[in-house]
């Protein structure tokens, strides 16, 4: 009968509108489920596979004491910073900020720095850590031109680190962002995201390319972070991001940074943060100390004496 | 040979072998040298670190993204007027994410260990999540493209020669789909499409995201960039698929004629609403002439490379597209002009989205502190980048080209089930 048709099809619609919203609703709790697992899952991988810096005792160096230089107030800065850096080495690593002061007044634009860096850290062309930015002011004839040296700023916010895909840069305890070597992809992101433009790409040149011999400067290995890199053969860190990294290698052996032991104008102060009776703790206080692209957010430990 | 290729005059045949010949011989001298030469002649460097190469990947991927999208008219909404062109839509997106990936690779500077983002992926970085996301939609997309096929396919299995090879090997079937079996195809082929379409926007969008969240780069740095990627998607690989189909579609019936002008219509309305945003994209920053990034446009407007926007960008792909798609609407060679237009100059939009944004240094003094070719904020790509770029280009189209000849790509059988009434 029609009527019984009609109810049987008004039946069946109903059924199927009822599976319909069952299916919706199971596929979307599903899909729901499934990002919240891969959000959750994705955190977790995050936190697993950041690099872990061995603290504690087991990072304390016992720096020999020098005895035959006076190290009171009247010696040369590099060795009462040289003093401080013993200092602070005798700390677990957690517990040292390392800081750098620059005194633009006594920068005379020699770009010693600069070079001693590259020669330090054996770094090819395209790579360099620290150039001097020079700015000329006004116009003839009151001229001035101001020496501005760029190491990394070893950013308390970096943001360089969030931004690597392989977890390859880290800031360290001591506050020093490194970089694994091994690694890194080269994809260039980190370069991109420094506002400072302190990262470079290592494109695997040498100076000597072209000439009838690689020379043998070109061929031995650097020390950075305390390995042996060899460029030799397309390895690491060839093709890898590079960066100053306040030679944590010297640091390590109770040497000041290539930089700040060159300073023919003593320009540079660096130590420990932590310590208030350090140079480089009293150097930053002062009333003309400013930071490069503050309003960045960076939080750099570079200081600058304008 | 399927018909519509012999409508293909011998000149034009010949131009095209010609100019895909050059393209290969160049790009395989470029592939060489990226290979045994790493990026020696590349003219990027420490300051300017991205250049043609991943430009040339996030316009790929963009047209990867539009097609795809375009072919989710047809499998998620059912948009009947594409119903046959759904096919070709996947294949072409699954060719342009391949030619992006190859891009892409070649720009890392250590290309061996690209699987560290699978294996020690850091999910903070908006470049993990692009990675694994377009792993995913490529994925995706190939069941997707092994579904949309397999009817045809089975029915290659009667037929002669090749196709009955590539029928037997591919379709994992015995004999011609039954209705129920391609009731089954549709059915699945609807659902991974309805996952690859937030899937498709989330990849693309994270691609505009990768470049927006950098704080470092004021250019970049604006919530409008994710939405002029995916925007820029949507245009460029509607208009490529627009191209396409009035070009190579072998069979030029009324269909046919139907198809590209609704094509052409989609793709006018994305351009118009793709030149609102681009509008806004310049207008804001430069209104009151003053700022940052006021100086840094007007540079990139009417500096050296002015031609680059004016000319390649708005003049042959704007202007001259809205022109054609306006006044010839019914003509679908003015509509595959308008579309090969509009996807071949939208490459000098994503040159002037990765360039500018890292010419211009916070930190001016930088400029001169330090003498080296790697350590310069100017970057014009160097011919050794051309090649590699013209090597994807060859390899892609050669693909493509296989893909049309030996896939039914372009066969009759429907993606959606017959019209209603007969359910």
């Amino acid at each position: 009968m029609p009527d019984n048709e009609t109810m049987k099809k008004e039946v069946s619609q109903a059924q199927e509108t009822k599976i319909a919203r069952r299916q919706f609703l199971r596929t979307t709790a599903l899909a729901a489920a499934a990002a919240a697992a891969a959000g959750g899952i994705g955190q977790l991988v995050r936190q697993g596979s950041l690099p872990k810096d061995p603290i504690g005792d087991a990072t304390i160096r016992k720096i020999p004491e020098l005895t035959t230089v006076p190290k009171d107030d009247k010696a040369d800065p590099l060795i009462r910073m040289q003093e401080e850096l013993r200092r602070a080495m005798a700390k677990p690593v957690e517990q040292r900020r390392w800081t750098m002061v620059i005194n633009t007044k006594k920068c005379v634009g020699c770009h010693a720095c600069t070079v001693a860096c590259i020669a330090e850290n054996k770094l090819p062309p395209g790579v360099v850590y620290r150039p001097v930015m020079q700015t000329v002011m006004g116009t003839y004839p009151n001229l001035a031109m101001r020496f501005t040296p760029r190491p990394c700023m070893q950013c308390d916010t970096p943001p360089c680190v969030p931004v690597c895909p392989v977890t390859a840069t880290w800031k360290r305890p001591d506050g020093i962002v490194a970089i694994d070597y091994d690694q890194c992809i080269g994809c260039g992101y980190c370069i991109t995201a420094c506002p400072y433009n302190a990262r470079s790409r290592d494109l695997g040149e040498n100076y000597t390319d072209n000439t009838p011999a690689l020379q043998p400067y070109e061929k031995q290995s650097n020390y950075e972070y305390g390995k042996a890199w060899n460029r030799q053969h397309h390895d690491s860190p060839v093709g890898n991001a590079r960066k100053c990294h306040f030679c944590v290698h010297r640091l390590e052996e109770g040497q000041l940074p290539q930089c700040v032991t060159t300073c023919i104008g003593r320009a540079n102060y660096f130590g420990d943060a932590n310590d208030p009776e350090s140079m480089v703790s009293r150097a930053a206080a002062s009333p003309n100390a400013m930071r490069l692209l503050e309003e960045k957010g960076t939080h750099p430990k570079v200081v600058y004496l304008v | 040979m399927r018909e519509g290729e012999g409508t293909m005059k011998r000149g034009v045949r010949l131009l095209l072998w010609s100019l895909w010949i050059i393209l290969a011989v160049l790009g395989g001298m470029g592939l060489y040298e990226r290979i045994t030469g790493g990026h020696r002649l590349a003219a990027y460097g420490s300051y300017v670190v991205w250049g043609l190469w991943v430009s040339a990947y996030i316009y790929f991927i963009g047209l990867s993204a539009g097609s795809f999208l375009l072919s989710s008219l047809i499998y998620v909404f059912g948009v009947r007027r594409l119903e046959h062109i759904g096919k070709l839509s996947l294949f072409v997106a699954i060719i342009t994410l391949f030619m992006a990936l190859v891009s892409i690779l070649f720009d890392l500077g250590r290309m061996e260990r690209f699987y560290r983002v699978y294996t020690s992926p850091n999910f903070g970085s908006m470049m993990t999540w692009m990675v694994w996301l377009y792993t995913v939609y490529f994925l995706l997309m190939l069941a997707e493209m092994w579904l949309a096929l397999r009817g045809d396919l089975a029915l290659w299995r009667t037929q002669k020669g090749i196709h009955r090879v590539i029928g037997r090997t591919l379709s994992l079937t015995q004999n011609p789909l039954t209705e129920a079996q391609k009731q089954n195809v549709r059915h699945w082929l609807k659902r991974l499409a309805a996952v690859g379409v937030p899937l498709a926007i989330a990849f693309h969008g994270g691609v505009g995201a990768l470049f927006s969240t950098v704080a470092a780069r004021p250019y970049w740095h604006t919530p409008l960039m994710p939405v002029l990627f995916l925007t820029g998607a949507l245009v460029s690989g509607g208009a490529l698929m627009t191209f396409l189909v009035a070009a190579f579609w072998p069979k030029r019936d009324e269909n046919y004629r139907q198809t590209v002008i609704f094509l052409g219509q989609v793709v006018l309305g994305l351009l118009l609403f793709d030149v609102v945003l681009e509008w806004a994209e310049f207008s804001v920053p430069m209104w009151y002439g003053v700022g940052h990034e006021y100086d840094l446009l007007i540079k990139m407007l009417f500096g050296e490379f002015w031609w680059v926007f004016w000319v390649l960008h708005i003049a042959l792909g704007t202007l001259i597209p809205l022109a054609l798609l306006l006044t010839k609407r019914d003509h679908p060679w003015a509509v595959g002009l308008a579309g090969l237009f509009i996807a071949v100059t939208f490459m000098t939009v994503r040159l002037n989205i990765v360039i500018p944004g890292l010419i211009d240094p916070h930190l001016k003094g930088l400029m001169m502190a330090f003498t080296d070719h790697r350590l310069t904020f100017e970057y014009i790509p160097s011919f050794f980048e051309w090649q590699v770029t013209f090597f994807v280009v060859a390899a892609g189209t050669a693909l493509f080209y296989l893909g049309y000849k030996f896939l039914p790509l372009t066969d009759e059988e429907s993606a959606l089930p017959p019209p209603r009434g007969e359910d």
